[in-house]
């Protein structure tokens, strides 16, 4: 891991990753919604709005999965105090905070046509919005102690803690009624109550926002390793002039 | 010990005794954080006079119209409430699926009027012919 923490190393490893990761994403994307929104049967009880589901499904997976890796290279940044650790956490939580609201926003509008509202305060709906709101917690919290040339502890242990509503997330439709229906898809048990027409567009969709993901925590953390050479230099030059 | 070992450690254990906090807090909280009752839920303990929520299936061939009345069974497969509900019904009210009743028990009939009704679907997600050649060997409820 120290290998690839060097920032110089993963700039070069990034450049050439950046474009192939946004292309297939962008490819697998496209792929998963047109199969999705136009090549795929509709529903038996829900109809066409099921096609909400392509879009909602990846978004709350990666909304959930981005911050499992925020958390993790929080962990990093405060354990081995590795600088990369702490731009590739400042990196990932927009775009998981914004796949989040993807997910609530799409959630919505599928709620409306088929349980009849559009939210409703039931476990899991509330955990996702809790969600976003540890994520804005820590956006808000990262930018002030960046601001003030800290190395972002305060925010790095915000994000730690906020891990504890992943498993409430995961298991909220099991451990209490909700209106949210339980899980389709099971990873451990390699199982899924989705019909093959209807879950190859999904786990296209899925690949293809996961590829995204990536794609923009790439160019994130280069952009953010680009401003700090450009404020060292800067300051250099200050320097010298005076 | 080098001093990273230690920040693992602290690390470590902090999320274990988050863990453990969230553990308690979550047992104590229990029941409290669910969004609905089911009918056995219900008939456990005395009738409750306030507004509350009712969730389960709909009992199959109980869902009776009377204008825009309706009137059906809600089911948790061990206990059943009659349900009585005047507007209109989301497009996934159906029998044998889950539905969620807003409303309140009147004490004089033990009918549940409901204000509000929700439809709750299951995980399952499959083409019409697929449910339609499922419903003829009966592994599958009536689609639409």
């Amino acid at each position: 891991m120290h290998r690839y923490a060097n920032p110089l190393r993963f700039l070069k490893i990034a450049r050439v990753a950046t474009p192939i990761v946004a292309l297939l994403g962008l490819a697998l994307t496209a792929a998963g919604l047109w199969i999705g929104l136009f090549a795929s049967p509709p529903d038996y009880q829900q109809g066409e709005s099921v096609r909400i589901m392509y879009v909602h499904v990846p978004a709350a997976w990666l909304g959930a999965g981005g911050y499992l890796s925020l958390a993790i290279a929080s962990a990093t940044a405060l354990i081995w105090r590795h600088p990369l650790a702490t731009i590739a956490a400042r990196a990932i939580a927009p775009a998981g905070a914004a796949f989040t609201a993807i997910c609530l926003v799409s959630g919505a509008l599928w709620g409306k046509p088929t349980w009849g509202t559009y939210w409703v305060w039931d476990a899991r709906l509330t955990s996702m919005l809790v969600l976003l709101f540890l994520y804005l917690g820590y956006l808000a919290l990262a930018a002030s102690e960046a601001e003030r040339g800290g190395e972002q502890r305060g925010a790095a242990i915000l994000a730690l803690v906020g891990v504890i509503n992943l498993p409430i997330i995961k298991y909220s439709v099991e451990w209490w009624n909700t209106l949210h229906q339980g899980s389709s898809i099971s990873v451990v048990n390699a199982s899924s109550k989705i019909a093959p027409e209807l879950l190859t567009p999904l786990l296209l969709s899925v690949a293809g926002f996961s590829f995204l993901f990536a794609a923009i925590v790439l160019m994130r953390m280069r952009a953010m390793l680009a401003q700090q050479r450009i404020d060292a230099r800067s300051r250099r030059l200050a320097e010298a002039l005076a | 010990m080098k001093a990273k070992h230690q920040r693992l450690w602290l690390v470590v254990g902090a999320l274990g005794a988050l863990g453990g906090a969230g553990a308690l807090a979550f047992s104590t909280l229990g029941e409290k954080a669910t969004y609905f009752y089911a009918p056995s839920d219900l008939k456990k303990g005395p009738a409750p006079t306030a507004a509350i929520r009712l969730g389960g299936m709909v009992a199959k061939g109980s869902i009776q119209r009377d204008g825009a009345t309706v009137r059906f069974i809600v089911t948790d497969m061990a206990q059943t409430v009659p349900v009585t509900y005047t507007g209109i019904l989301p497009d996934l009210f159906r029998e044998g699926q889950g539905v969620i009743a807003e409303g309140k028990i009147d004490p004089a009939t033990g009918q549940f009027r409901a204000e509000t009704i929700l439809a709750k679907h299951d995980e399952s997600y499959m083409p019409p012919e697929v449910a339609g050649a499922m419903k003829k060997t009966g592994s599958v409820s009536a689609g639409p």
